[in-house]
């Protein structure tokens, strides 16, 4: 059948291409430059102007080179160089703490039955109560210095880094499993090569989490039981009715939200090379 | 010669009242086969008839089904799957030579790799392959180890036809250099005649069929008492 009809149907070629419709096109097309960016200047623009015409109430929203001019002030004549140091040590300790806590504790109740057991059913509940309500109890357990300050941001940082990597633990392919077994991979070849490069989207998923909840729990523990630090400063600008340097504090945990969310991007985008190449 | 022609007298794999069962249903009903090194055995059945069970026993993989019966296989056992199961988050190389040990790891690979025609694409992430390649670089993964006794459970089943009939070829060709022993799983019964030199049918759960295959002899023959054996009649055309 297929010889009979091959060359006996002459339909010219570029006579058919020119009857066909061109589709909708219904993905949102090509990625603006500096995408990101965008929307940010926009806000900044609209701040400036409004507040260079004068529609902005300087004590409730102070003009942006105010807000500058503040922050210049703060780092070279007060506080914010030590009360930025001391906040990114709070949240580094907790972070890294956390960390390594929710990565160790997936792992093991990722990898044996036992841990599983006696692991995550304890992590459930540990999520399902909101850790800054754990604050009262912590102050009364390691005194209201540093300590209770790095464990509960530990506990917002582990949390979500344990559930995304045991998530994604569980869901490692029971074949891949059987072709370790084929190949006689030992127990530390296994994890090596199956169970950490298999588990690293869900963790890097938590680990975002992680990071923007370390600055978040920062900002509350650092709003009502502190004596330095960001959420100190502001806390007292607030009593003098210092709107410009509440704002300065403000731009300046969203620096940091921003920039670590970019670090973890970047190293989420090498390490997972290799799913680039299926979504492109 | 002492070794070589103790490697030939010691059985690939040796079955004895091979029992295996999921519940209540008996899926192999007390095997017994004998399968000689450096043959290239094909195993056919409707699905359902307990061939990948069987494999599954001979390749260890069987945790937790209920069976009795005595089985002895060969020490260094390769499998192939249907599907490629190449690790996405390696390169080609680093899944061929998966689990190897030693300096000359890299080397081996990239000759297996060569052997079935996939130089060049060491480099590449299994995700770019195509299905063809990619169950190429399985088979490079299952040379690589040297095997004794080859595995293959319905390798080319989610093939093209095209892609199939070049795959089986590669087989074959692998085969005749290496020499392991070969035992597949298949359900195509040309594919069975075309590649093994004894063709086991197997029937709710026993041999049904045992047929040695002479490859000068004309295939229609094996073909149809195959079918027949399988309980498919042909029509005539």
């Amino acid at each position: 059948m297929t010889a009979v009809t091959t060359g006996t149907v002459p339909v010219p070629v570029a006579e058919e291409a020119h009857r066909v419709r061109p589709r909708r096109r219904l993905s949102p097309g090509r990625r603006l430059p500096a995408a990101r960016l965008a929307g940010p200047l926009v806000v900044l623009a609209a701040w400036a102007i409004a507040s260079a015409a004068g529609q902005l109430d300087p004590g409730a929203i102070p003009a942006p080179w105010t807000v500058l001019d503040t922050a210049v002030h703060l780092w070279t004549a007060g506080t914010l160089r030590t009360d930025i140091l001391t906040s990114v040590e709070r949240a580094g300790y907790g972070f890294a703490i956390g960390l390594t806590a929710g990565v160790l504790l997936a792992l093991a109740a990722g990898l044996s039955r036992t841990g599983e057991a006696l692991i995550d059913g304890t992590v459930q509940i540990n999520r399902a109560i909101p850790t800054l309500g754990l604050i009262p109890l912590f102050i009364l357990w390691l005194g209201i210095g540093e300590t209770f300050k790095i464990a509960i941001i530990a506990i917002v940082v582990y949390i979500p880094i344990y559930l995304n990597t045991h998530a994604a633990l569980s869901a490692i392919d029971s074949r891949y499993v059987e072709l370790a077994e084929v190949l006689d991979l030992s127990r530390v070849q296994f994890i090596r090569q199956i169970v950490i490069p298999g588990a690293l989207p869900g963790f890097f998923v938590g680990l975002r989490l992680g990071v923007t909840g370390s600055w978040l729990g920062l900002v509350v523990l650092e709003q009502i039981n502190a004596t330095s630090g960001l959420g100190y400063m502001m806390f007292q600008a607030q009593n003098y009715g210092r709107s410009d340097i509440i704002l300065v504090g403000l731009l300046i945990y969203g620096v940091f939200g921003l920039v670590s969310d970019t670090v973890v991007r970047i190293i989420e985008r090498r390490v997972l090379s290799w799913r680039r190449t299926l979504s492109s | 010669m002492a070794p070589h022609t103790e490697q030939l007298t010691r059985p690939a794999v040796q079955l004895r009242g091979l029992t295996r069962s999921f519940g209540d249903r008996t899926v192999l009903d007390g095997i017994d086969l004998d399968v000689p090194a450096g043959q290239f055995t094909a195993l056919l059945g409707h699905s359902g008839s307990g061939k990948s069970t069987l494999l599954r026993a001979v390749a260890g993989l069987d945790h937790g089904v209920t069976g009795s019966g005595q089985l002895t296989a060969l020490e260094r056992v390769s499998v192939v799957f249907q599907d490629s199961r190449l690790l996405p988050w390696r390169r080609v190389l680093d899944n061929v030579v998966l689990g190897l040990e030693g300096k000359d790891a890299g080397e081996k690979g990239r000759a297996a790799l060569t052997e079935v025609g996939l130089a060049g694409r060491e480099r590449a992430w299994p995700g770019e392959l195509s299905g063809g390649e990619a169950q190429r670089a399985a088979l490079a993964r299952s040379l690589v180890r040297e095997p004794e006794l080859l595995l293959a459970d319905e390798p080319f089943g989610a093939l093209d036809a095209l892609t199939r009939i070049r795959m089986q070829h590669l087989l074959r060709e692998l085969w005749k250099r290496h020499r392991p022993s070969v035992l597949l799983v298949t359900h195509d019964v040309d594919e069975a005649i075309v590649l093994a030199d004894r063709v086991l049918v197997l029937e709710r759960g026993r041999i049904g069929l045992d047929l040695t295959v002479d490859h000068d002899r004309p295939r229609g023959e094996y073909r149809s008492r195959l079918l027949a054996a399988l309980g498919v009649t042909e029509d005539v055309a």
